[in-house]
């Protein structure tokens, strides 16, 4: 992380919530106790990184904590902290591969090798249109439907090297290709038919 | 094997209509205050009776950890925490609960939450289930607008809210008091015990923190009673189980089955057997990766419930059931978990800071045969020195893995090291 390193030309001066966000960040800060405020921190950092095309700027870090009335360093702390904020900016497709070991025994090898197939990138890398960042990632909590990755907020799941190199391309054409299993079942159930709740299932 | 007429997740599968309509056709929220009539101690007696023991991995009785609320409020608000940042390598069953029969949870929240006099629940969602937390929330507004939550929740006079609180990737917040600290706003590390998260948990205030599955199987339990519960599976293992299986099998799925169902039946009923055939087993972790992995030879006769496995040196943690078939480098398989917990390690203890971070380098050279036999010894003892020794369990749960390789495969440790020694020799020659 360089947050003073080499991204500091692309830190924004100022980060402000629009209007419609600043909504959305009460409705958050209304479901704590009175003077808990603060647990609305990850909530609004994560609406801020939304707001500020998928990556978090330290003026973002600093606008949270002023309406949190925090210290600006346990804000920092928060977003250091959880993987899910990213303090240098990423591509539009955010693409993250798990190879945690359920997802690599069925083969997460052949979804990395589709990205670079599909994307000329390797895990952490992102493309020079910045269109694209593809990363590993640990354990997303889908190993019924591995190899899996997550683009942006979907799962693309039951994949091969063909089956992620198609939904890349498809997103590079600029489509929106269908999440859930890239396969022929529809969610977890076992493929080649129901072995439980055949009759209401 | 268990009949669909006892299951409980009945849209497991999601093929059915998720929401309230479809939640009541398949006997949500029918009677529930009717149970709440009948007061906070039968619920919580009715639990305690039925046997439930936790489904989130360390499998404590539910209905006591209910009872540890405090009964008289010194005037602090009391909370129920539904834990549901799965995220233990493995396990994917509560993203189906939250995703496919969301109502279930969100009425167990209201009859738990009311049996241990909570005001409210939080239900900490991993942030990468962003799809299901958004639905999630939907069935949570449903039930608002429905009455079945609120101020008057199902007509009863019973003030109770329910309120998602997304994570932000650290599998560290699945451990209970990690989860607390997050959601006061801050880093997700441990806290000490005592106090008890019952006297002091999340904003200071009395707290049980409670897995998504043992949440949404209350009511089910109040409505087919405690007994119905208490006669599926074994004596003290209780009812039923959604199990994750995933690895090596031809079908790999999420299934609700009896607790003590053979390992061996679980798989070749519900996920088609293990590719290349049962023979061709090497090896199974059963419940989430941070348990000790069992060789074939256990998986051939072990049942699936806490005390079976817990008498192989192994546990049921999760259920989550990862097959290995004998193409699989079991090595490289324990050393792409010692990664993992280096990964989520917080950094708190530093047995654990440290020790993770170590035992995943000498795994990798594990991997390539690069090390002195000698080191599977102090290996293992890096590991004995790290478990229990740290303020949660993510430090055993990094330790576990190694132990049950070294226990049951150190052959293939020896064999390895032998031949990178041996192609060593020959280019030197």
């Amino acid at each position: 992380m360089s947050m003073n390193g080499q991204n500091q030309a692309q830190q924004p001066e100022h980060f402000e919530f629009t209007a419609e966000n600043l909504e959305s960040a009460k409705t958050h800060i209304a479901k704590y106790p009175e003077g808990r405020q603060a647990s609305a921190v990850m909530p609004l950092l994560d609406i801020a990184q939304r707001q500020h095309g998928g990556w978090l700027p330290q003026a973002a870090v600093r606008h949270v904590a002023g309406i949190l009335d925090m210290p600006v360093i346990r804000v920092l702390e928060v977003a250091s902290f959880y993987t899910m904020y990213n303090l240098e900016p990423v591509g539009k497709h955010f693409v993250q591969v798990c190879t945690t070991t359920p997802c690599w025994l069925r083969g997460s090898d052949d979804v990395v090798s589709g990205c670079k197939n599909a994307l000329g990138l390797n895990p952490g890398e992102t493309s020079e249109d910045g269109e694209f960042t593809v990363i590993e990632v640990e354990c997303l909590g889908a190993c019924a439907n591995a190899p899996m990755m997550q683009i942006g907020d979907d799962y693309y799941e039951d994949l091969d090297s063909a089956s992620t190199e198609k939904v890349l391309n498809a997103l590079k054409a600029g489509e929106t290709p269908a999440a859930g299993p890239q396969s022929d079942r529809k969610k977890s159930e076992p493929a080649g038919g129901l072995t439980s709740l055949q009759e209401n299932g | 094997m268990l009949s669909d007429k006892d299951r409980i997740f009945t849209n497991l599968y999601g093929l059915q209509d998720p929401g309230l309509d479809g939640a009541k056709a398949r006997g949500d929220w029918a009677g529930t205050a009717d149970f709440m009539g009948k007061g906070a101690d039968w619920i919580v007696d009715e639990v305690k009776a039925s046997g439930l023991r936790g489904r989130g991995g360390a499998g404590f009785p539910t209905g006591l950890k209910m009872s540890f609320m405090p009964k008289e409020s010194d005037g602090r608000p009391q909370y129920l925490v539904v834990n549901a940042d799965e995220g233990e390598p493995g396990t994917c069953k509560d993203r189906e609960i939250i995703r496919h029969d969301p109502h279930k949870l969100v009425e167990g929240c209201l009859l738990a939450g009311f049996g241990m006099r909570a005001c409210a629940a939080y239900i900490y969602i991993r942030g990468e289930f962003f799809r299901e937390a958004e639905q999630l929330q939907s069935a949570i507004d449903e039930a608002y607008a429905a009455g079945l939550l609120g101020e008057n929740a199902c007509g009863t006079g019973y003030a109770f809210d329910v309120y998602v609180h997304r994570g932000m990737g650290a599998y560290i917040c699945g451990e209970e008091t990690a989860l607390i600290e997050s959601l006061e706003g801050k880093k997700g590390q441990p806290r000490l015990k005592p106090p008890f998260p019952a006297n002091v948990g999340v904003f200071g205030c009395p707290t049980t923190v409670s897995n998504v599955e043992s949440i949404a199987v209350i009511p089910t339990i109040l409505r087919r009673s405690a007994s119905w519960f208490a006669g599926l599976g074994r004596e003290n293992n209780a009812g039923t189980k959604i199990f994750s299986i995933s690895g090596h099998v031809n079908n790999p799925c999420n299934v609700e089955e009896e607790m003590g169902i053979p390992l061996k039946e679980l798989i070749e009923k519900h996920a088609g057997g293990v590719r290349g055939g049962w023979d061709n087993l090497l090896a199974i972790i059963p419940g989430g990766s941070s348990v000790p992995v069992l060789p074939k030879s256990t998986c051939d006769t072990v049942l699936m419930d806490f005390d079976s496995l817990k008498a192989e040196q192994s546990g049921l943690g999760t259920a989550a059931v990862i097959v290995m078939d004998r193409s699989t480098d079991i090595v490289r398989a324990i050393a792409r978990l010692a990664s993992f917990y280096q990964h989520e390690s917080c950094g708190q203890c530093t047995p654990c800071r440290e020790g993770t971070g170590w035992m995943a380098r000498v795994m990798d050279r594990m991997v390539r045969g690069e090390a002195e036999l000698e080191e599977i010894d102090s290996l293992l003892d890096v590991t004995k020195q790290i478990e229990g020794h740290t303020i949660c369990a993510l430090g055993d749960a990094a330790a576990w893995p190694i132990q049950g390789l070294i226990r049951h495969f150190r052959p293939e440790l020896e064999a390895r090291i032998a031949a990178a020694k041996q192609a060593a020799q020959t280019r030197a020659a």
